[in-house]
């Protein structure tokens, strides 16, 4: 067997970690603008892809124009991001939809602050769960990942690349302050250590080419442009052509296959990390930071003889209910921990349908969720 | 491709035949007249086909590019410029081209326009200016004339009507230039000189809308409105020798600004080949 080749070990920040997760997945443009606490990825990739071949970054004029040259980069073939905070976040809604709609894939970092409006700068809160998942307009179905620490980052940033280029959609990371400016020692996986996936090319003429036909995984094949598949990109809701569409027979294939693109492939999307949830009885369902502070808990409430697990959540949508729903057979009660008003235990509670006691904890003063908070819960029962 | 060919034969070679017609246009717009520049344009500079990007924004502008048989993107309200700067950047070597409506480039996208300019991105932006909303039912634009009457302002247009060459002359295009469909050779004229440019460019295409605007103004047909395009514009250099209390009702047209400082991605692609250079002879 040959000897793995040792990793390269770094002392990274959060948002350093995600440009490296980029760089890994195969990211060649960047387009952005600077908002707390996000900037780090932005700096960082304005001296990394420059040096890269074919490495584009472009500083934007908004967050607006910053979300349609990315969808212009991805539809030109490239792996592309940005990444932003709470009120940017707002404004990249709009071509956010147009991304979903157009079918480009592409990632979105939101490092979230506290709010409403220009609200805590640089203070943690998580508080953009439900604006990952409905910010844009109309009916869609969107992949919105997390990370809870460093080495995460890098990972989940890779994984949010494949992802977007496996459903050929936008997929959403989202971060929370402690996690994009904690510094720790993580490790770079060597090449052949991950995977990195890019989108199905069409192998067809062109002339036979249809931008939004239906295929087996649901996933039509994209050329980017100029290679020689001439074709017509909108975000009026269009028929296999790509040409605008009112005849209710062509809305409801197109509606479909962007749902189903996404649902029938749960097993692969919805990721999640158990610990001690085997035989738990209270179990605590976090994400992002908070989810390290809830490991820390269940530990120290097992110490104390209180059979405690945590699920956490590494995709935040699709809620990955059939984790829940395995807990559920034992667990009698479930904690859920987080920096907003309860915007994920809403979807807990959905799943849970009252079968166990489902006790929240909510911080909104940009503070973070301590250990001895969640274990005071836990003990409760 | 032979480019002998005329008039209709080249239009055809260029529409989509997979595209059910007929077209969104009302009987005497400007807006096909514009399209039919830009194809033979195209045209008479050789480019493939495939070598041709064409993204619109929202409204009966935006909607030109499903009909034409090239790479075609109908973006956001507003942000045409903000996609063609993503592809332009990802593929220097396509050749972008903008189509945006008044409201469009003006309005919401005033500040993509600006800072597209400010960039000098290589992109050529076409700007069909028909002084009003026209697909949302006649609400006044940022182009609407002062005095004029639309759905959004019963009791006359208030405000002083945008200047689209100022604009980007002060934003620091290479190119800017003014025609209008009433002067077809023209303004194919200045559409290829746009496209071969470096840098970015902008045509402001002055383009009629008797739907809209026309009929609640005082131009009772779409023919009154071609008569008002003959009567108001002047080439730019005539305009510039009128005495001063001529200029008001007259419009120049033609070429304002000619500058040839390299596109933003010919910088940065220079700049890259620049470290990749020395990272290979640094032996890394």
């Amino acid at each position: 067997m040959p000897r793995r080749k040792k990793r390269k070990e770094i002392f990274a920040l959060g948002n350093e970690a995600v440009v490296e997760g980029a760089l890994l997945a195969g990211c060649t443009f960047y387009g952005g603008y600077p908002i707390t606490p996000s900037s780090e990825i932005m700096e960082i990739m304005a001296a990394r892809l420059p040096k890269i071949d074919d490495g584009v970054f472009i500083q934007m004029e908004d967050e607006i124009a910053s979300m349609g040259a990315v969808v212009g980069a991805s539809l030109a073939g490239r792996k592309a991001m940005t990444a932003t905070s709470g009120p940017g976040f707002s404004l990249m809604q709009e071509n956010l939809g147009y991304a979903i709609m157009a079918e480009a894939p592409m990632v979105l970092v939101n490092v979230m602050r506290g709010g409403p409006s220009t609200g805590l700068p640089t203070c943690p809160a998580q508080g953009d769960v439900q604006q990952a998942r409905w910010g844009t307009h109309g009916d869609h179905p969107i992949i919105v990942l997390s990370a809870s620490n460093v080495q995460e980052c890098l990972d989940m940033t890779i994984t949010a690349f494949n992802m977007a280029e496996k459903y050929r959609t936008p997929v959403i990371l989202l971060l929370d302050e402690v996690t994009s400016h904690t510094r720790e020692k993580i490790e770079i996986p060597n090449e052949g250590e991950y995977e990195v996936f890019s989108r199905t090319v069409p192998s067809m003429p062109p002339e036979w080419y249809k931008p939004y036909e239906e295929t087996v995984r649901g996933v039509p094949p994209m050329p980017p442009i100029g290679s020689g598949y001439r074709f017509h990109v909108t975000g009026l809701t269009h028929d296999r052509n790509g040409f605008p569409t009112q005849r209710p027979e062509e809305i409801v294939e197109l509606m479909d296959r962007i749902h189903r693109k996404i649902d029938q492939f749960f097993y692969d999307i919805q990721l999640v990390e158990e610990i001690e949830t085997e035989d738990a009885e209270v179990c605590v369902i976090a994400y992002g930071s908070v989810a390290r502070s809830a490991e820390l808990a269940v530990h120290q409430a097992r110490e104390n003889g209180v059979k405690a697990g945590l699920l956490k959540l590494k995709t935040l949508f699709p809620y990955p209910r059939r984790h829940q729903e395995k807990i559920l057979a034992k667990a009698k009660t479930l904690v859920v921990p987080e920096m907003n008003m309860g915007q994920m235990s809403r979807e807990v509670k959905r799943v849970n349908m009252g079968r166990a006691a489902v006790r929240t904890i909510n911080r909104i003063d940009g503070q973070i969720v301590t250990p001895s908070e969640i274990l005071k819960v836990i003990m409760q029962g | 491709m032979s480019n002998n060919i005329t008039g209709n034969e080249v239009i055809h070679q260029y529409l989509r035949h997979n595209k059910k017609f007929p077209h969104v246009l009302c009987a005497g717009c400007g807006h096909g007249i514009v399209l039919g520049t830009l194809i033979r344009s195209i045209h008479s500079l050789g480019i493939p086909k495939d070598d041709v990007v064409v993204v619109a924004g929202i409204g009966c502008s935006g909607r030109l590019a499903v009909y034409v048989d090239f790479n075609t993107v109908h973006t956001t309200h507003g942000r045409a410029l903000s996609f063609a700067t993503g592809i332009k950047m990802s593929n220097p070597k396509l050749n972008v081209i903008c189509i945006m409506g008044d409201g469009d480039a003006l309005s919401i996208g005033g500040n993509h326009l600006i800072h597209a300019a400010r960039r000098n991105i290589g992109v050529t932006a076409l700007v069909l200016n028909n002084n009003i909303y026209g697909m949302t039912g006649g609400q006044s634009s940022p182009a609407t004339p002062e005095g004029s009457t639309t759905m959004t302002n019963p009791y006359g247009q208030l405000d002083k009507s945008f200047d689209t060459v100022e604009l980007a002359k002060g934003a620091g295009a290479n190119f800017v230039a003014r025609g209008t469909v009433f002067h077809v050779n023209k303004l194919e004229k200045i559409m290829t000189q746009a496209i071969e440019r470096p840098g970015f460019s902008l045509v402001e295409a002055i383009t009629p809308c008797h739907t809209q605007f026309g009929r609640k103004n005082k131009y009772k047909s779409p023919v009154d409105m071609y008569n008002w395009l003959k009567k108001t514009a002047v080439p730019v250099e005539r305009y510039n020798e009128l005495p001063e209390d001529k200029r008001a009702d007259r419009m120049p047209i033609g070429v304002f600004v000619e500058r040839d400082r390299a596109g933003f991605e010919e910088k940065y692609y220079a700049m890259q080949r620049g470290f990749l250079k020395a990272a290979a002879k640094g032996g890394k």
